[in-house]
């Protein structure tokens, strides 16, 4: 093919996808690496790109120590409380402790931030959340990133890291090509900091034509951040931790301000409150130490994400939907009812557009809701990702070595959904991550760690064979049928999508099995996933962005083929609302109080499964909550 | 909802073909003029319709749960730093002109150029501090959480 080789040469720290964990990376680097070569790579254009691409409300990770509100550890127990004990408490700790400052730069820099006018202090939605006018989150912090960065490559599908040929184990830089010309990229570089995106797309959605686009995480969220990671033998961690979200029918906007600052709330089709029935049989299936009704109403300990979904999809499943929010009280209020509105145009427009189109007006009628089908991602109310050590100061020994966010491949660092163990990080949270990840691959390389690294033609020249096959492969069959999509020789990579989305949704727990899988399944699940990589050797592309999608859905593949694993080795249910293992119904805490950590072999494929421990660093109770309940109970 | 442009006034400049995060707006090659290539890839994020110079382009909501008859238009502008939205319910009952800041600054003016700041210092870099910390993270002036700081410690095993 006549595409050109173009070869970026001696870059210190390469950020490959540059949405909010990427950006704060770039921004960083240029701080502790004032003579380094940094060099971004995105797949789309770095002004509107990423899950924030189209703007946002809220920031969602926000302590305001300096407001006196909270401090890290604060979050670090909600956190831990709402994953249901599996987090990574060093590295949220130290995320918790830094993301203040990201905030308070991005007011600094013109992010119009709400202020509470009585304290001064920036308006409160919820406790960890403030109020923002974010349309312009994202080429806000772009423009960080681009006054940092050497150069900036938009438009660059990068689809492997590129790994060292002296040293084993150590990564050297990416490739990928370019969605325009076409043509192939290398990036040599001693770093690279990976701020590509989870999944969106891997289990089937419930929508059936176009509204497959009206997807909760967004449709270019391709899992590029495992597919990279996972393809270059990194250790990934808490895959089987997807995410499952109850959000505004069809399409799925935003419930955060409506449940919290417009204090809406949600009721099943008789007019009644449905969750605290289901919350006794719920507490035998986790443990009083998950699920304390009682504890929680006196001392606010929030109930999970997912065991609030749990009672949602048994109220639907008993005959007793659909769950309506609410709204038609507090919509009475011209302000809140103008918030309702400015909140999904300023982060989910679409779901305006379908209020629009169905008449739903929430001053005379409470809009449904429904429960999403899963997405795999590790900055939101799920924590998937690499393994990646904490910082020096914090970290036990099996969660350290050397570099903080740097995961168990020499020279790879993470942020955002590429980080594991971390929930609710969120815009900001990513953001820190980034900045955390830029500072220490700038010590990384500094300390002589990344000297002598070899790439071989062989590697540049098998990749970029690699990254063309589904051109070739189309070319070359093509021509035995007359005209249309059926070919006995190739699929296209939309019925790659298709294929992968069905055997997920139905082995690995998706909507239509109501959230519910096994050993068996999850067994059955692997044999297709095998067939399908099999396939996707045979994965198709007429053009440039059917190669675009063709290695988004690989990406997607290698993810999904990590979750399967995952849910595979932990044999109980540990998130009921997020998925069911139905051989194991309980939460298992003898056995599976511990993190699930994979690796797969980048030459055979093989998957090993290792238990690694938890650490926890606070008690369950806040101080504050403490008091009050020995207060009580003295009276 | 996914996009469409109005064939009377897309001029094929490609401000949108640039700036959609899905690479779905592409130029028609016989009328060159943009379309969306997979509506079923739209995320309906606006990318696109507030690039467009001439208000070109458009939403339908999702054919498979969105009737027709709606309209959410927006127009972005940069200099004076807000967006002006318009909803158009189907039987015309709501209809709503919504404004919000997008920026309170001069666009990109005060984001600091890190290449000048001070580099620093050896125990700084030994530190946990990033850019600009300790400022922002504290009530008082100290330094920043610790472990040590915070009375805390790290324990294995199941109990809190």
């Amino acid at each position: 093919m006549a595409y050109k080789t173009i070869v970026e040469d001696n870059i210190d720290i390469l950020v490959a996808g540059a949405g909010l964990g990427g950006t704060g990376a770039a921004f960083e680097a240029r701080y502790w690496g004032k003579d380094k070569k940094i060099v971004i790579a995105e797949k789309a254009n770095i002004d509107r790109s990423g899950a924030v691409a189209q703007g946002l409300y809220a920031i969602n990770c926000y302590m305001g120590t300096r407001f006196g509100e909270n401090n890290p550890e604060d979050h670090v127990r909600y956190a831990r409380i709402d994953l249901m004990g599996m987090v990574r408490e060093d590295l949220l700790f130290d995320m918790a402790r830094h993301v203040d400052s990201a905030v308070h730069q991005f007011e600094e820099w013109g992010m119009p931030v709400m202020r509470n006018p009585k304290t001064g202090a920036y308006l409160r939605e919820g406790r960890w959340q403030i109020m923002i006018h974010g349309e312009s989150y994202k080429p806000l912090v772009a423009e960080a990133a681009k006054k940092s960065a050497d150069k900036v490559y938009n438009r660059i599908c990068v689809t492997h890291l590129l790994m060292d040929d002296g040293k084993e184990n150590r990564v050297a830089g990416a490739v990928g090509f370019n969605v325009r010309t076409g043509d192939y990229h290398v990036f040599k570089s001693k770093a690279v900091v990976v701020g590509a995106g989870g999944a969106s797309n891997i289990f089937k959605p419930r929508s059936v034509g176009e509204g497959a686009g009206r997807v909760w995480y967004a449709p270019w969220s391709s899992g590029s951040a495992y597919g990279l990671m996972i393809g270059a033998g990194a250790k990934m961690t808490q895959m089987e931790n997807r995410i499952v979200l109850a959000r505004f029918k069809d399409g799925y906007g935003p419930v955060g301000a409506y449940f919290l600052h417009l204090k809406t709330y949600t009721q099943n089709c008789d007019g009644e409150e449905y969750e605290s029935k289901w919350f006794p049989a719920l507490e035998k299936m986790v443990g009083k130490a998950y699920l304390d009704t009682e504890a929680s109403h006196v001392s606010h300990r929030p109930i999970p994400t997912c065991l609030r979904n749990h009672a949602f999809i048994h109220e639907v499943n008993s005959g007793k939907g659909p769950i309506h929010m609410v709204t038609m009280e507090a919509f009475q209020d011209p302000h809140l009812e103008e918030i309702g509105w400015h909140n999904f145009l300023g982060m989910t427009v679409g779901q305006a557009v379908l209020w629009a189109a169905t008449d739903v007006n929430p001053k005379y009628e409470n809009p449904e809701l429904t429960t999403s089908e899963p997405y795999v991602m590790g900055s939101h109310a799920t924590g998937c990702g690499a393994w990646c050590s904490g910082p020096e100061d914090i970290s036990p020994d099996e969660y350290f070595w050397g570099y903080n966010r740097m995961t168990t491949v020499e020279g790879l660092f993470g942020a955002g959904d590429a980080v594991g163990g971390t929930p609710h990080a969120f815009s900001s949270g990513s953001f820190t991550e980034g900045r955390l990840a830029a500072k220490a691959a700038c010590a990384y390389i500094d300390d002589g760690k990344a000297e002598g690294i070899r790439v071989s033609q062989e590697q540049i020249d098998r990749r970029r064979e690699e990254i063309y096959k589904p051109m070739e492969h189309y070319k070359v069959y093509r021509n035995e049928i007359v005209a249309g999509s059926v070919n006995p020789n190739y699929i296209n990579p939309r019925q790659g999508l298709d294929r992968l989305q069905k055997l997920m949704d139905e082995y690995a727990g998706g909507v239509t099995v109501s959230y519910m899988t096994n050993e068996k399944l999850l067994h059955i699940g692997l044999k297709k996933m095998k067939t399908l990589e099999e396939d996707l050797e045979k994965v198709a592309a007429e053009n440039i962005h059917e190669l675009l999608r063709a290695w988004e859905l690989k990406h997607r593949h290698l993810a999904s083929e990590a979750v399967i694993h995952h849910t595979l080795f932990r044999e109980e249910t540990r998130w009921p609302g997020y998925y069911y293992r139905g051989d194991h119904m309980k939460v298992d805490d003898e056995n599976w109080h511990v993190l699930t950590v994979s690796r797969r072999d980048p030459q055979t494929g093989e998957y090993t499964m290792e238990k690694a421990p938890l650490y926890h660093l606070v008690g369950d109770i806040e101080d504050k909550a403490l008091a009050e309940l020995k207060a009580t109970e003295g009276k | 909802m996914p996009t469409f442009v109005y064939m009377t006034r897309c001029d094929g400049c490609g401000h949108c073909v640039d700036i959609c995060p899905s690479d779905i707006m592409h130029i028609d090659p016989t009328l060159r003029r943009a379309y969306n290539i997979e509506p079923n890839m739209c995320w309906e994020c606006y990318s696109c319709v507030k690039a467009c110079p001439h208000h070109a382009i458009d939403v339908r909501g999702y054919a498979d749960f969105a009737p027709l008859g709606h309209s959410v238009r927006a127009i972005r502008d940069e200099e004076k730093g807000v967006i002006a939205w318009r909803i158009k319910s189907r039987n015309g009952e709501t209809d709503l002109n919504l404004l919000a800041p997008i920026t309170t600054k001069p666009w990109g003016k005060h984001i600091p150029q890190l290449a000048d700041a001070p580099a620093p210092s050896q125990e700084m870099r030994n530190s946990q501090l990033l850019y600009n910390e300790p400022k922002y993270i504290r009530m008082d002036d100290g330094d920043i959480h610790t472990l040590e700081s915070n009375g805390l410690h790290m324990e294995k095993g199941v109990y809190y």
